[in-house]
């Protein structure tokens, strides 16, 4: 079965990394078990759409048209980073900055982070969704502290305490939870945690233990989110981590963290009613633009600078899904697709660029454009996708939300103008001396593969200018699901 | 007033001001033993008030009259503690004037007169004795209260005699807060008394002295009766700690004959053997704190009795 | 859920099991030499097993003894022997000054307790196990445990601090629901024991890097 191959596939690619990853052939053994993915997590969504929800093993994994077409987006984005980390990663090791046996360990834990989220997405059981969030923070820890310099294990340390900390609120929120479940499921095995069940018996859910428990579930969750005030670790793991880590991090895990707070956020809502969720997703969204926004003007490293992106864009889905509607959720989960899609490509160049240019200090970053033109123009075609000029698709998906935002709240619209005026702002004047100007650079050992940067920006244009029925019909319906 | 609740109050008062040099006596040969050396008698405490009590008092020429009333003072109050704690029985005719709180402000006044006349003379060391005889009272006092209102909590009033009926009217063993109020107290009786781990009381280095800075300048029958009442401190302490957790022994209201109150001196002198050979061995397992940490280990004595408290209200066991 | 098998003497000895688990955290917060730090949550590990193991014979639910042997394996002997192992070979034994001095952090605890005693009040009151108001106790372990992470300069304490709170967290789970279900606690079991193994090589990598393991060589990465 489709899903049963979605999640046995990384394991098992994890298993033959940790064995042979140290050998020339990982990278393509890399790329095969994510393609192999790719392709049955198509199947998945084929399924999905010809029978639509579909739940499987006595109740304990639930595919619905939110988390497939989330699966779909982890798979694909997850073969297009395998791709770019092939010469990447060469490139890396013909630099002296790594050695066979910590590729070893990146490709066997990257191959497990892939399970662990996946686990995450397609699991029904809350529990055994905690249990696979804090896998996936465990797996990267190692691989944000690849470089093992000291500013990479400050930045590793910094993840797994603020991560472990923040998960340890989500599992008690999850007790919480398991708590109000027990008494109107009863305790009999595994049923009282299960989200479908959880779902059909919302209403008669105690609304006091359920308002503590999400808050506990969102700081909990959220920390993963990169919300602000709990988004310390983000810059520096993404600073800190090798290139395809922090595309991963910024293009995944957030996402699935995510994915985690609104599965919560639909139980409770049907509990609690929806102003205290609604209220508290805009706040910490806002909240976290805002900041976001500001800091991008201090920023000197590059991916340092798109980690706050990643931050502030999360904060505006987040609002979004705070904001609820048809219009809003479509809104959020579009701009999901589209962020993900972009920031990816943008430290696929970022990436390369620090390699041409020797350092990841923008000062030192000079006229990409004429060392290396698909670099230069991928990172400026980047940038633009992810400030949001149209025709891209983060261009429509902020619009949606800018307009819902005025009509329901509008006191928040200029919070959100600001938010996104600065940004663009910030990036734009240190894109662009990146970009154009002179400089002299050696060019790579390895030709990069840039192939995949050009596949998501084409994508994010194709969302912005026409989106296929199908996917718009989809986005509704996961609409509709939250609510 | 009935003339047997009279007879045992004065024996209970002349019973504490007797043994409790037999106490302090005891201690110091179960601590010998602990540590291999061979102790002096049990009664050599006797004999050193008796030799002090023969001499001739020597006075500083610096010396107020304040130096001369603290000694009488001291042992003043604390044989009017010894009449209020419930050592033998429960029906005694002081202890209605006074209760636990009452009780703790006879033991500070003796504090501040003993640091007062300990200034009075003029020197460093004793100065310095007083101040911090002073900073560990400060901190232990409101141990030592929250202990008593965790007591108080538990059976209803914070008078002693009346905390041993309730004691005994409603036993309960496996009390968290209680045991948590007892170590607590222990933890105040050894800083109070100035046993270690706060002070040494065998050390004859001044510069490490707390308690005994404060006695360096009495002499013959002043000494004698301060040191008295030192013992006594320790005696009315222990039975505190007797009447609050372990009454068993004690008369309690209604029981007049006189077997009640030859069972009751026979607990009290089983108890307080045990009591001293508990108190010793923790002086020799324990090492001396520096003095900055003194603060540390008292402000552990407060947390427990709070701790006591709150999980007595959280858990609500009766 | 069987509620009349639990006699008053079981409930005496879970109270006080309860209190001892709230000492243990408290000592822990003012405990500065690491193998000690260690012995008293491997005493914590105890504590919970004892209690487990009561409410599993007093409430009839003899899925919680797999919960208690596991609790046994995992937190009395595993992760204290792993615990011992690498700060011995890392040579990590002392702990210097707390960020706060320990009476006021003994204060800050105290406020936290009794914040975490009004907290679980009403969440208590809904509770239908007989040891629900042990809820407040759990909640105030992982207040304490949170509290000493932050005052700690040392890694290897901070680690042990994360430990504790997943205990209160268990202790939580126990008092409230009677336990979370048998996978789960597999995977939270495992996940604490494979985090154990990362912080532990994590630890070498710092040490290699840094030579020491306080932690105020990480604090470098700022805004530039």
């Amino acid at each position: 079965m489709e899903l049963l191959a979605v999640l046995c596939l990384p394991l098992l690619g994890f298993l033959l990394l940790a064995l042979f990853g140290a050998k020339r052939a990982a990278p393509e053994l890399n790329i095969a078990v994510s393609f192999a993915t790719l392709i049955a997590a198509a199947l998945l969504v084929l399924r999905v759409e010809r029978y639509g929800t579909i739940l499987v093993f006595h109740d304990q994994f639930f595919v619905d048209a939110f988390n497939v077409f989330l699966v779909g987006l982890t798979a694909f984005v997850g073969l297009t980073t395998a791709i770019f980390s092939r010469p990447y990663m060469r490139i890396e090791e013909l630099h002296g900055r790594l050695t066979p046996r910590r590729l070893q360990l990146y490709h066997a834990m990257y191959q497990l982070f892939m399970a662990a989220m996946f686990l995450a997405l397609l699991t029904n059981n809350m529990g055994l969704l905690w249990v696979a969030m804090e896998a996936a923070t465990l797996s990267t820890v190692l691989l944000v502290s690849l470089y093992r310099t000291r500013a990479s294990l400050e930045a590793a340390w910094k993840y797994f305490i603020l991560c472990g900390v923040g998960i340890a609120q989500a599992l008690f929120g999850t007790i919480l939870l398991y708590f109000a479940a027990e008494k109107t499921l009863g305790h009999e095995g595994m049923t009282a945690l299960l989200w479908t069940h959880l779902n059909a018996v919302k209403g008669q859910l105690e609304p006091r233990v359920l308002g503590l428990a999400f808050v506990f579930l969102l700081v909990g969750y959220g920390t993963k989110v990169g919300l602000a005030p709990l988004h310390n670790w983000l810059p520096d793991a993404h600073a800190e981590g090798p290139t395809p880590v922090s595309a991963v991090l910024s293009g995944l895990l957030l996402n699935v963290a995510l994915y985690a707070v609104i599965r919560c956020k639909v139980l409770v809502e049907g509990s609690i009613g929806v102003t205290l969720p609604s209220r508290m997703l805009m706040g910490f969204g806002l909240l976290s633009a805002v900041l976001a926004s500001f800091f991008l003007w201090r920023q000197r490293d590059i991916k340092r600078l798109f980690g706050y992106s990643s931050i502030e864009h999360m904060g505006i889905i987040t609002f979004a899904f705070g904001l609820g509607g048809p219009i809003a959720n479509f809104a959020a989960l579009l701009h999901m697709t589209v962020h993900s899609l972009t920031k990816s490509s943008i430290f696929f160049t970022a990436g390369h660029a620090s390699q041409v240019s020797g350092t990841q200090q923008m000062d030192g970053i000079r006229g990409l454009l004429g060392t290396s033109p698909t670099i230069g123009w991928g990172l400026m075609l980047g940038s633009l996708a992810i400030l949001g000029t149209p025709p891209f698709g983060v261009f429509s998906s902020e619009f949606l939300i800018l307009t819902t935002a005025m009509r329901e709240h509008p006191w928040t619209t200029p919070l959100l103008l600001i938010a996104l005026t600065v940004a663009f702002a910030a990036i734009f004047s240190r894109v662009q001396p990146m970009v154009f100007g002179d400089k002299e650079a050696q060019p790579l050992p390895q030709s990069p593969a840039l192939v995949p940067v050009f596949v998501h920006l084409a994508i994010v244009l194709m969302l912005g200018v026409y989106m296929p029925p199908a996917l718009a019909e989809w986005y509704r319906a996961a609409a509709r699901l939250i609510g | 007033m009935r003339a047997i609740t009279l007879v045992r109050q004065l024996g209970e008062v002349a019973l504490a001001i007797g043994i409790a040099p037999l106490f302090a006596g005891w201690i110091a040969q179960c601590r010998a033993w602990m540590q291999s050396r061979s102790a002096p008698p049990v009664t050599q405490p006797y004999r050193m008030l008796r030799k002090l009590f023969h001499k001739d008092a020597a006075l500083a020429a610096t010396a107020s009259p304040l130096f001369r009333i603290t000694p009488y003072i001291l042992f003043g109050t604390m044989v009017l503690a010894a009449a209020i704690i419930p050592s033998l029985a429960t029906d005694l005719p002081f202890a209605r004037a006074a209760d636990a709180i009452a009780l703790i402000g006879l033991f500070a006044t003796a504090r501040v007169f003993l640091s007062l006349a300990a200034m009075d003379i003029g020197t460093a060391f004793g100065t310095m004795g007083a101040r911090r005889e002073m900073m560990i009272g400060f901190l232990a006092e409101p141990a030592l209260l929250m202990v008593l209102f965790n007591a108080s909590l538990l059976y209803g009033s914070t008078a002693l005699p009346s905390l041993v009926d309730g004691y005994r009217a409603h036993p309960s063993i496996i009390d968290p807060s209680v045991i948590f109020a007892a170590v607590a107290f222990v933890m105040v009786l050894l800083a109070e008394n100035a046993r270690i781990p706060i002070d040494n009381p065998s050390t004859h280095l001044e510069l490490t002295m707390i308690h005994e800075a404060m006695l360096l300048e009495y002499s013959a029958r002043h000494l004698a009766l301060v040191e008295w009442a030192s013992y006594l401190k320790l005696f009315n302490y222990a039975c505190i700690g007797f009447a609050l957790f372990v009454p068993w022994g004690i008369a309690i209201h209604g029981a007049d004959g006189i077997f009640a109150l030859a069972l009751s001196i026979v607990a009290l002198i089983a108890k307080l053997i045990v009591a001293g050979a508990a108190l010793a061995s923790i002086e020799s397992l324990s090492a001396k704190l520096r003095l900055f940490r003194a603060p540390e280990f008292l402000a552990m004595a407060f947390l427990l009795a709070v701790l006591g408290l709150l999980v007595h209200l959280l858990l609500g066991v009766r | 859920m069987v509620l009349h098998a639990f006699t008053v003497p079981v409930l005496n000895v879970l109270n006080l099991l309860a209190s001892c688990l709230l000492l243990i955290s408290f000592a822990m917060l003012s405990e500065r030499r690491t193998p000690r730090l260690i012995t008293l949550f491997a005493g914590q590990g105890t504590i919970l097993f004892i209690s487990t193991c009561l409410i599993a014979h007093s409430s009839g639910l003899h899925e919680l003894y797999y919960s208690a042997a596991l609790t046994l394996l995992l937190k009395v002997i595993g992760l204290p022997l792993i615990l011992r192992r690498l700060i011995y070979r890392l040579d990590a034994q002392w702990d210097s000054e707390p960020l706060v001095n320990v009476p006021l952090t003994m204060l800050a605890g105290l406020a936290l307790v009794i914040f975490a005693f009004g907290l679980a009040q009403p969440i208590s009151m809904m509770a239908t196990t007989i040891t629900r108001n042990m809820l407040g106790i759990a909640l105030a372990v992982i207040l304490l445990s949170f509290l000493m992470m932050i005052t700690r300069r040392k890694a290897v304490t901070q680690v042990i601090g994360f430990l504790a709170m997943e205990n209160g967290l268990f202790f939580a789970a126990t008092s409230a629901t009677y336990g979370m279900p048998m996978v789960i606690e597999l995977g939270i079991a495992l996940d604490v024991l494979v985090g154990v193994f990362i912080l532990g090589l994590f630890f070498f990598q710092i040490r290699e890097q840094f030579e020491s393991l306080d932690l105020r060589n990480m604090e470098n990465l700022k805004e530039e």
